[in-house]
């Protein structure tokens, strides 16, 4: 009975907002120009902020599946962190850091005359700083458990680690890696709380599409529900992309 | 040693934290109801402008002191109070920074007779001291710039501001509510934005530069009831608010009388 209600209370807004969407409107409503500049960023920004999370993020994987130090579990710990800390704390340490006053940003804004805050970049780095450890996570899960036989032979047999990487380790994790960064992008182009702290919201540069329709909202809520479908597919995406690692237990 | 379980649900475990939530639950829903019943005679929630912060936050605690009653405030932007206020949301007293979001509700007939309460003009919110001596909206121009975004009064009144000063401004972040444009240019993140005056007289970390008259707008705040049986605490709140001494209050933290 519990176990009822409970599926019914997960089911139930999703089947609603789908009930009240605007199908009629809904071609319009997304071809607007305001909209397509909406999609189009939270596409880039999203696409970035997975690649970044991909290109630091495997060797963080790598380290923390294979390296051995002090501090290791204070490290994963750190990775961890950005998973459960609510989005907004996530965008407030931004600003700290890479603010136009914090620690780093100034710095950055003195010497490159670079500001982070309110311009793409800044977005794409809250979305990378809130997704990346999704990523990480997955390639280090999958590091631990492949063999490390094989990528001793293949060095025994003279490839360079480049090439035992690429040819050995990428194979053996690539499901994993797929999955991880399949995860990390649902989570940056969802990301609400840290962009809109760190980055502020103007259209067309920083305004992605939770932040656009939480900003309809107020405004023409049919237009915020018209965006939340087009999240709501991307969700539904992901989870059909996943369904092999998540819905199959065998 | 067996002891009997009268809900054998599953593992001890499970039980045990079934019957841990249970509780919790019922000890919690007197609060639930709290917030829910509007008839709970002796607290009211208060919807308001976020630019009334710090002088309705007063006035809640002058109303706690004398009729031992408690105040809960929703602050926020006029516009998202006014859209929750319509679907539903559990508000009392609404006071709005602007009479369009005020009437938004009277409309929808969850409001009536609202009564302007207080004023304010707009001001330039610059860093503490104004570092780059900022003297007027032209200056704007070419420093880096938050405002509200043109959902929410503040922003309305900013975008009427700047038009008839004839300045265009590339604002670098269109904001929530206006006091995330405060927090932008406390940071240090933004140089200017444009606010309630109120609020830059009630803020010790920014400095304010004057709008001219001939430029300026008012911003009218209206307060109302909710529902057609408001408690005896939404009334005191309402009557408070639109008396002498919430006047007093107000002129305390920036505001003018109507």
């Amino acid at each position: 009975m519990l176990a009822l209600v409970g599926a019914a209370f997960l089911a139930l807004p999703i089947a609603t907002i789908l009930w009240r969407a605007p199908w009629s409107r809904l071609g319009e409503l997304l071809a607007s120009e305001e909209l397509v500049t909406t999609l189009r960023l939270s596409l880039f920004c999203s696409l970035w902020a997975t690649a970044l999370s991909a290109l630091v993020g495997i060797p963080l994987a790598w380290l923390l599946a294979r390296g051995s130090f002090r501090g290791k579990r204070f490290l994963r710990g750190l990775v961890i962190l950005p998973v459960v800390l609510p989005p907004v704390i996530a965008g407030l340490a931004l600003i700290t850091a890479f603010g136009r006053s914090g620690v780093m940003g100034r710095w950055l804004f003195e010497t490159f005359d670079v500001s982070l805050p309110f311009t793409t970049a800044g977005t794409i780095l809250a979305e990378t700083f809130v997704a990346m450890p999704f990523l990480v996570l997955a390639v280090e899960g999958a590091l631990r458990s492949t063999e490390r036989g094989y990528e001793d032979a293949a060095a025994t047999l003279g490839a360079g680690s480049w090439t035992v990487f690429r040819r050995v380790t990428l194979p053996a994790i690539a499901p994993a890696l797929l999955s991880g960064a399949l995860l990390a992008w649902a989570r940056a182009i969802g990301e609400f709380g840290a962009t809109i702290t760190f980055a502020g919201n103007l259209p067309g540069a920083t305004r992605t599409i939770p932040l656009a329709a939480f900003f309809a909202l107020q405004r023409e809520p049919e237009a915020a529900i018209a965006l939340s479908l087009v999240l709501v597919a991307v969700s539904l995406g992901v989870l059909i992309g996943l369904r092999d690692r998540w819905l199959v237990r065998a | 040693m067996k002891r009997t379980r009268r809900w054998d649900l599953g593992p001890p475990g499970v039980s045990r934290v079934l019957r841990g939530s249970v509780l919790a639950l019922l000890l919690l829903s007197p609060a639930l109801a709290g917030c829910s019943n509007a008839s709970n005679d002796d607290a009211v929630v208060v919807f308001a402008a976020a630019s009334l912060t710090e002088a309705f936050e007063e006035i809640g605690e002058e109303l706690e002191r004398t009729d031992d009653v408690a105040v809960t405030f929703n602050f926020g932007a006029s516009s998202d109070l006014a859209r929750s206020i319509v679907d539903g949301s559990p508000a009392q007293v609404f006071a709005s920074a602007d009479e369009a979001m005020m009437d938004l509700v009277v409309d929808e007939g969850v409001a009536r007779d609202p009564e302007v309460f207080a004023a304010s003009d707009m001001a330039i919110a610059v860093a503490k001291g104004n570092p780059l001596g900022i003297e007027d909206l032209g200056d704007l121009e070419r420093i880096s710039v938050a405002l509200c975004a043109p959902e929410v009064p503040c922003g309305r009144y900013a975008r009427d501001v700047l038009e008839a000063a004839g300045v265009s401004v590339d604002a670098r972040s269109l904001e929530p509510d206006v006091k995330a444009v405060l927090a932008r240019v406390a940071l240090g993140e933004i140089d200017a934005g444009i606010v309630y005056g109120s609020d830059v007289a009630s803020s010790d970390d920014v400095s304010a530069v004057s709008i001219p008259d001939g430029s300026n707008v008012v911003a009218r705040y209206p307060i109302a009831l909710i529902g057609d049986a408001p408690s005896e605490t939404a009334l005191a709140f309402y009557e408070l608010v639109v008396s002498d001494a919430g006047a007093e209050i107000l002129e305390r933290h920036g505001f003018e009388r109507p």
